[in-house]
């Protein structure tokens, strides 16, 4: 560890400077020492923030051509041109593989991770701060990896982002021979660099919490992602040794999924989503978590119940792992395991559903303050509940025959994912910005960017809802082939779909601007701007290396001590110790 | 943070390190002379049996699982049971070659032509072959319907 | 150890010391990654009874070897513990390096194994068999790799008596990589 000398200054010394964005060159260390070879949990946690926005903009630019291309088929994409079948495959993989891996993992577990667990259990960095960086850095090299298969002869993978074989293993077939290795390869790194990261938040709030902080005095944001990191950790195993057999596959010609051979391709099909479900779930979790801090926060009332929303997370990630043969429901699997697999799909529901209603009950009688992260929070629960209750048509294996691979299951999936990778990060972002920058975002703008994501969210996937009950199929380039597909309004549902598309993804340059305008000339923040207990608000806006310049904090109560009757103020932070003689 | 902590940890009274060696070495004999008895369920014990007998005291002597903090056996017991039950879900779809509405002729068709090379005696040299063969063989992806 | 070194690091809020917390961790995590390819594998081996004809060319004796190498690695690996304990960092190091050495063995073992077994065609295409002969052993050889880069590097500090309680680390994943080929060598070995 004595790399870490590089941040020449000792504990708790108020290095005023140590992370903002606005004084680079002022200081020790070089700007590339300090941004890129950082070993501070809150740079790495900016690192990884940063890389998942610029593949959110590689994945939103996917998406919108092939939405263009949907609902203008055959006409040149402003941007992109005419798109090709293969183009069509590469980016429908790109968009899926991108938000789900280098978007939604590295954003709500990775970034909020590296950034908020220090901070909130009260510690100056995570136990590992070099494994910490060799993980951002495995990480960027996967994102390399990616980027490089865009540009490789063939383009692209286009085996979708559940990479199937035969398709995604033999290049006869999928017409990409380097394209789906370096995937594949990039994939591997990615989880290698969670793997690391994982373990490191996992032993981080075993072993440094702050003095006092007993395990129901965790905030359950932290919680969350602890839990999320453990469901990956237990479940990406089997899929790292099935894309390593998969790599072989494709370059060396054997024949683990290929039934000629002796293999069998419903393997990769278990293998993946033994992963792929738990996967669901470790980025739903860190979203409830902060949906929890932001409903209480500002709504200024103690959580509901606390021990049932972690009992209840913990259930969600043990059933998670008995769940995932549902998305092979038509693959061919036995029929007596499907029935198992429908049965424990629906008891997943009650736990996450369990979930929903303590947040509501926490909103009832609660005195919400309407602000930009507010509504974020409250239009994830929402939202979220429309992605649930949708499920449940698919976890049926009857209903699923029909609704396999339709618009339904991709608009079902999308009102889940879209409200934990989008609208958690922007409850997220929006709540712990002054934290991070030491400065507000403009709420007005704030307000604008969100009612317009949330009405055009809804307008790309209601119209989807109703295309997949009409049975269109998500894998089809160019549905003006299929006569059945063109009935009367099914072309206007899917225009009307990619319009929305080019209004949420407008909306998102307001965001954009709001946020980098703000880190360099927004309004000064307070330590504490929205009166939260948790322990990072103890800390100075931004926090310098080291996070806590007037000594670690110690931990006297819970994390949700709002509107307490014995006190003035209506928050009680958990650091401050209890008053003489009281018994608290 | 320190070795001290395990002072007390390998205090512990334990058998010697050299006689649990032993043992496993003893083990590893049974395990590989098990099959010249040539019974099939001696042999699955033998093997099967002592591995996990084996795992068990690497495990507990050397590993000292059983005086570490009782959370670190759940933990690993748990990601074995989680792997044993994958195996038990999956396994009815892989290791069947047809079931319920499918059949996977493929993979029926490599059974049976590695059969019948076995059992005609030709060894390796049909091993090397069969590579060669089967790269344009049939229909690759006409497995389950 | 620099003196800037984070307080996060040195908190045992668990009464467990940080590294040996994280190096379960990572066995936890890689129980899942070997139980992968092994119950693979595995599910395999049950459809294909043919395979048989396969497995017979492994060479038991070899396997039996190396299985012994392993274990007795892992012995000194654990002897290693015992003088770390007694906070004698120079004979620690020295059973890393036999440690390390057994390592060496089994490596060198194996590839003379595997250069014959190529020679007579058995390479990792000619059957699927193969292929998860040379995936899964390959992974576990990975592993050994591993294994002696980090014994190496925890030796060299053990000499001079710093970083002592990393040698119960190491030797908790090694006695881990030591368990995967106890299972690995009847699965390919004996099962004929």
């Amino acid at each position: 560890m004595s790399s870490t000398a590089e941040h020449g200054h000792s504990h708790g010394g108020g290095d005023a400077h140590a992370h903002g964005h606005d004084d680079h060159g002022h200081h020790e260390q070089g700007w590339f020492l300090k941004y890129f070879w950082s070993t501070d949990h809150k740079i790495i946690g900016m690192q990884y923030l940063f890389t998942g926005m610029f593949m959110a903009l590689i994945g939103g630019f996917a998406v919108y051509v092939f939405r263009m291309q949907l609902a203008f088929p055959g006409m040149p994409v402003p941007g992109w041109g005419r798109v090709t079948a293969s183009d069509y495959n590469s980016l429908v993989t790109t968009h899926g593989s991108v938000m789900i891996f280098w978007v939604a993992m590295p954003v709500l577990i990775a970034a909020l991770g590296n950034y908020l667990i220090p901070l909130m259990v009260g510690c100056d960095d995570m136990v590992f701060p070099r494994i910490n960086r060799l993980s951002y850095q495995i990480f960027l090299i996967s994102v390399i990896v990616l980027i490089v298969s865009f540009l490789v002869q063939g383009g692209a993978f286009g085996g979708a982002w559940t990479a199937y074989p035969p398709l995604s293993a033999k290049s006869a077939y999928n017409l990409t021979p380097l394209g789906s290795t370096l995937w594949v390869a990039a994939v591997a790194l990615e989880f290698v660099a969670f793997l690391l990261g994982g373990i490191n938040f996992v032993t981080t709030l075993m072993n440094s919490r702050a003095p006092g902080m007993k395990m129901f005095d965790v905030p359950m944001v932290v919680w969350m992602i602890i839990i999320a990191s453990v469901l990956f950790m237990a479940s990406v195993g089997p899929l790292v040794a099935g894309a390593v057999m998969l790599m072989f596959d494709q370059q060396i010609g054997t024949g683990f999924f290929d039934p000629a051979k002796g293999g069998d391709p419903i393997l990769w099909q278990h293998l993946f989503w033994f992963f792929g479900h738990p996967e669901v779930y470790v980025v739903l979790l860190p979203a409830m978590g902060i949906t929890a801090e932001v409903i209480t926060v500002h709504g200024r009332k103690k959580l509901f119940a606390y021990k049932t929303v972690l009992y209840t997370a913990i259930a969600t990630g043990i059933i998670s792992f008995f769940v995932w043969a549902h998305h092979q429901f038509v693959a061919g699997i036995d029929p007596r395991m499907a029935n198992i697999f429908t049965v424990t799909t629906l008891i997943i529901s009650i736990p996450v559903a369990e979930m929903v209603f303590v947040y509501i009950a926490t909103l009832y009688g609660a005195s919400i303050r309407l602000t930009t992260p507010m509504l974020w929070a409250l239009s994830f629960i929402g939202e979220f509940l429309m992605g649930g209750v949708t499920g449940i048509f698919l976890g049926a294996s009857g209903a699923d025959i029909y609704f396999h691979d339709t618009y339904f299951v991709l608009a079902h999936f999308h009102y889940t994912f879209f409200p934990i990778a989008f609208i958690g990060t922007f409850a997220a972002l929006t709540h712990w910005f002054p934290k991070m920058y030491g400065r507000m975002m403009n709420e007005a703008w704030g307000k604008v960017h969100f009612w317009f994501t949330i009405v055009g969210f809804n307008f790309i996937f209601i119209p989807l809802f109703l295309l997949g009950a009409r049975g269109d199929h998500r894998r089809i380039y160019d549905p003006t082939h299929f006569p059945e597909l063109m009935r009367a309004g099914m072309q206007d549902m899917r225009v009307i779909a990619t319009i929305s598309l080019l209004v949420l993804l407008a909306a998102q340059v307001v965001f954009l601007v709001n946020f980098f305008y703000s880190i360099f000339w927004g309004p000064k923040a307070s330590k504490n701007p929205w009166e939260a207990n948790t322990l990072e608000w103890v800390a100075p806006s931004p926090p310098p290396h080291g996070n806590f310049p007037e000594g670690l904090p110690n931990v006297y109560r819970g994390p949700y001590e709002y509107a307490h009757p014995d006190r003035k103020e209506d928050y009680w932070p958990q650091n401050v110790p209890p008053p003489e003689g009281a018994a608290s | 943070m320190s070795a001290d902590t395990h002072a007390a940890h390998a205090g512990h009274a334990h058998p010697s390190y050299v006689k649990i060696w032993g043992i496993l070495l003893v083990l590893l004999v049974v395990s590989v002379a098990g099959p010249f008895l040539g019974i099939r369920v001696v042999t699955l014990i033998t093997a099967f049996g002592i591995a996990i007998v084996k795992a068990y005291i690497v495990a507990r002597y050397f590993m000292h699982i059983n005086i570490e903090k009782k959370y670190v056996a759940y933990l690993v017991g748990a990601m074995v049971i989680l792997m044993v039950l994958m195996v038990g879900a999956a396994a009815p779809d892989i290791m069947h070659h047809e079931g319920a509405n499918w059949h996977n002729q493929a993979a029926a068709d490599t059974v049976k032509k590695g059969m019948a090379a076995g059992e005609a005696g030709a060894g390796h040299h049909e091993a090397s072959e069969h590579g060669g063969t089967e790269h344009g063989g049939a229909a690759p992806a006409g497995e389950h319907h | 150890m620099s003196a800037t070194r984070p307080i996060a690091t040195t908190r045992e809020a668990t009464g467990m010391p940080t590294g040996r917390l994280a190096i379960w961790w990572v066995i936890a995590s890689e129980i899942v990654i070997f139980g992968g390819i092994l119950g693979s594998y595995i599910m395999h081996r049950l459809g294909h009874p043919e395979w048989q004809y396969q497995s017979e060319h492994t060479n038991t004796w070899i396997g039996a070897f190396n299985t012994f190498v392993l274990l007795t690695s892992s012995l000194c690996a654990v002897l290693a513990h015992e003088q770390a304990a007694k906070k004698n960092g120079p004979g620690a190091a020295r059973y890393l390096m036999f440690t390390t050495l057994g390592g060496l063995v089994f490596l060198v073992v194996k590839s003379f194994e595997w250069t014959n077994e190529i020679k007579h065609g058995f390479t990792i295409t000619s059957n699927t068999f193969w292929s998860f002969y040379y995936t899964a052993a390959g992974l576990h050889a990975l592993h050994i790799i591993a294994g002696m880069i980090i014994m190496l590097i925890v030796a060299a500090d053990a000499r001079k008596n710093r970083e002592l309680q990393r040698v119960e680390n190491i030797g908790i994943y090694w006695h881990f990589v030591d368990l995967v080929w106890i299972f690995l060598f009847p699965l390919l070995y004996i099962a004929k």
